[in-house]
């Protein structure tokens, strides 16, 4: 079938036919080609760069690149002065910060409560500290602060507390949980942690979209460390930024080649994800690509029906065609070198497209979804994936109709019978 | 160069069978120009589709050349029609996409000419059918008379054996169809093209060397001008 002669005729054909055919019909055809590509990469693309999104946030926002934080049995990472050291002598190390973390009650309103039978308006939180300059730099938490300031290195007393931690920002009940009310920056709450209390006031409030810090409540480290007695400076995670390019897999293999993983756990950033979001991932690329071949089917179907209608209307030039000589491969060829044209030209536009506009656009401005800010996922290599389904789906769906036309007698094709 | 033997072609529509042509045998010598007439109905145009290999006849053979044609497959045959045979038809047949010029020199580029000798071979043809100015012009923009040369250019410009006309002249004015008449005689005496031809109408069919009468499905009288 697709000797030289034969592709060289269908190609004299398929050029001319697209050449001259109305250019509206064309541009139709296209169109309908670039929404299918789109479709096909973009509508996955979303529902995986909203997980995406969350777990990209979990990095930058919270673990970083590497996460060494205390083992499962353990209330603090033993010898953590020294695990700091090793870290940052790698040459691998941009910045790290080191945070203490310890579970606690934040109380607010104490001050207008006016019976002891009132329920208070207390809430369990994790208090972490971190040394406010070092935190900024690895996870640009300064840049969360919704209402009031971030720390400065000073700031006793003071504290920034998770978005989630207040009623106007999370406003719901659970049996288990129920956020403070009346909260804003200047307010006092009191912080409660292994009996020791202490009145601190609200600096700030952070949305960072990333659980881990939306529900907890942020203060000085030194401050943090004489509340819980932890003289010794053994911290509970270290977040470790890495410099452009390096590979958090073999700063982790270093670490656990130093032994740090004797005294700490040491995971890469997608380690340390939480396994729900590592599922969803998975979850939604499937959802995906059911939602992607239901837009192949369409738009096979569309195709299918263009060039069928194409050629049960040219049905008796095809005859002439024939009559005159030219082999029904050569016809076939030609449907299908235009069913290619147009796969081709729908293809390259929406790469254009997705890489020239979309992809950059909500990567500069992610998609504002409650619990994480989506961004458009589309790698390279699945782009050029799909673009050859849609390649060979349309090649098909070419030359099936044009096949079922050019089968038909010769001799009925030219006089129109059926 | 054609012989026919007892040709018969028939259609069925659901229970009942239509005899067109009736058993059929002629005889067409190379070099010949021939004409077949016959009232509306007759089956001329059958008998052309049969003997042009267009269509499949119920029974009966169909030599070329000495050759047998009906037990040849769909694609020995349109290879056949390709480089030994030449159509005119009555609406012209032209590809509306394809210019003067391209629809001529597709059939060359099909028989594998190089495209210099194919595009060489087309302009000499439409010359030779007075279109010379006309080459880049499509369908749409010549007039009948126009477009039935070119069609006439395409048919001939491979040279072909036999060159099959279909009521060439039905849709043209007369002007343009005595320019056609002009052709095919011109081709006839100057180049021994072998013709056949069916028309109704006796001013043209004088143009042939010998016509044949047909009547239900039957040759029923053959004179000679």
């Amino acid at each position: 079938m697709f000797s030289t002669l034969n592709i060289r005729i269908g190609f004299f054909l398929a050029k001319r036919q697209i050449k001259r055919t109305s250019p509206w019909t064309t541009i139709l055809i296209i169109f309908v080609m670039v929404f299918t590509f789109i479709n096909l990469v973009v509508i996955s693309g979303i529902l995986v760069g909203l997980i995406q999104g969350a777990v990209n946030a979990v990095r930058e926002h919270y673990t970083s690149d590497v996460f060494v934080s205390k083992l499962n049995n353990k209330t603090y990472i033993e010898n953590s002065p020294e695990v700091i050291r090793i870290i940052k002598s790698l040459p691998q190390v941009e910045v790290v910060s080191a945070r203490y973390s310890e579970g606690g009650t934040l109380e607010a309103n104490y001050k207008t409560r006016k019976s002891e039978k009132d329920k208070p308006n207390i809430t369990q939180t994790t208090v972490i500290g971190v040394d406010p300059t070092a935190e900024d730099k690895i996870t640009n938490l300064s840049k969360f602060v919704i209402e009031g300031e971030y720390l400065a290195p000073g700031d006793y007393d003071q504290i920034l507390i998770g978005a989630f931690l207040d009623k106007k920002y999370l406003d719901v009940d659970y049996p288990s949980f129920s956020p403070l009310d009346n909260i804003k920056p200047g307010v006092k709450v009191r912080m409660s942690i292994g009996g020791i209390e202490r009145e601190v006031t609200v600096k700030g409030i952070i949305k960072a979209k990333v659980d881990q810090l939306d529900m907890s409540a942020i203060m000085i480290d030194s401050q943090l460390r004489s509340m819980i007695g932890r003289n010794d400076y053994n911290v509970d995670e270290i977040s470790v930024k890495l410099k452009k390019g390096a590979d958090p897999i073999i700063v982790r293999d270093i670490l656990k080649r130093n032994g740090v993983d004797k005294i700490a756990k040491v995971q890469t950033f997608y380690e340390a994800m939480p396994k729900m979001i590592q599922d969803m991932v998975d979850t939604f690329d499937l959802l995906g690509n059911i939602l992607s071949s239901i837009g192949l089917v369409v738009a096979s179907i569309t195709i299918f029906i263009v060039i069928f209608i194409n050629a049960i209307t040219r049905r008796k030039f095809i005859g002439i065609l024939k009559g005159i000589g030219i082999s029904a491969q050569a016809i076939e060829i030609s449907y299908i070198m235009q069913s290619f044209f147009y796969a081709l030209c729908g293809s390259v536009i929406g790469v254009i497209f997705l890489y020239g506009f979309l992809e950059p656009f909500i990567t500069a401005h992610p998609i504002d979804f409650t619990f994480a800010d989506g961004i458009l996922v589309a790698p390279v290599g699945g782009t050029i994936f799909r673009i050859v389904l849609l390649m060979v789906t349309t090649i098909i769906a070419g030359f099936v109709p044009a096949r079922l036309v050019v089968r038909k007698n010769t001799l009925d094709s030219i006089l129109g019978r059926n | 160069m054609i012989e026919i033997k007892n040709l018969k072609k028939s259609f069925k529509d659901g229970e009942s069978t239509t005899e067109v042509l009736k058993g059929i045998d002629f005889t067409a010598k190379t070099g010949e120009f021939i004409a077949i007439m016959g009232r509306s109905g007759a089956g001329k145009s059958t008998l052309l589709y049969q003997m042009s290999l267009l269509d499949e006849p119920t029974s009966g053979e169909i030599f070329i050349d000495g050759k047998n044609m009906v037990p040849l497959s769909i694609d020995e045959k349109t290879a056949f029609r390709l480089s030994e045979l030449g159509y005119v038809f009555q609406d012209y047949a032209l590809l509306p996409e394809l210019t003067a010029l391209e629809n001529v020199v597709l059939p060359l580029l099909m028989q594998n000419f190089s495209e210099k000798i194919a595009y060489e071979k087309a302009i000499e043809h439409l010359t030779l059918v007075g279109l010379e100015k006309r080459l880049n012009n499509l369908p749409g923009q010549l007039s009948g008379g126009e477009q039935q040369r070119v069609s006439i250019a395409r048919a001939i410009a491979h040279e072909p054996k036999i060159l099959f006309a279909d009521e060439p002249t039905a849709n043209l004015d007369n002007e343009s169809s005595r320019i056609i008449m002009n052709i095919f005689k011109k081709l006839h005496s100057e180049e021994g093209q072998t013709i056949v031809m069916v028309t109704h109408e006796t001013e043209f069919s004088k143009f042939a060397q010998r016509i044949i009468h047909l009547d239900d499905g039957k040759i029923v009288g053959e004179e000679k001008n």
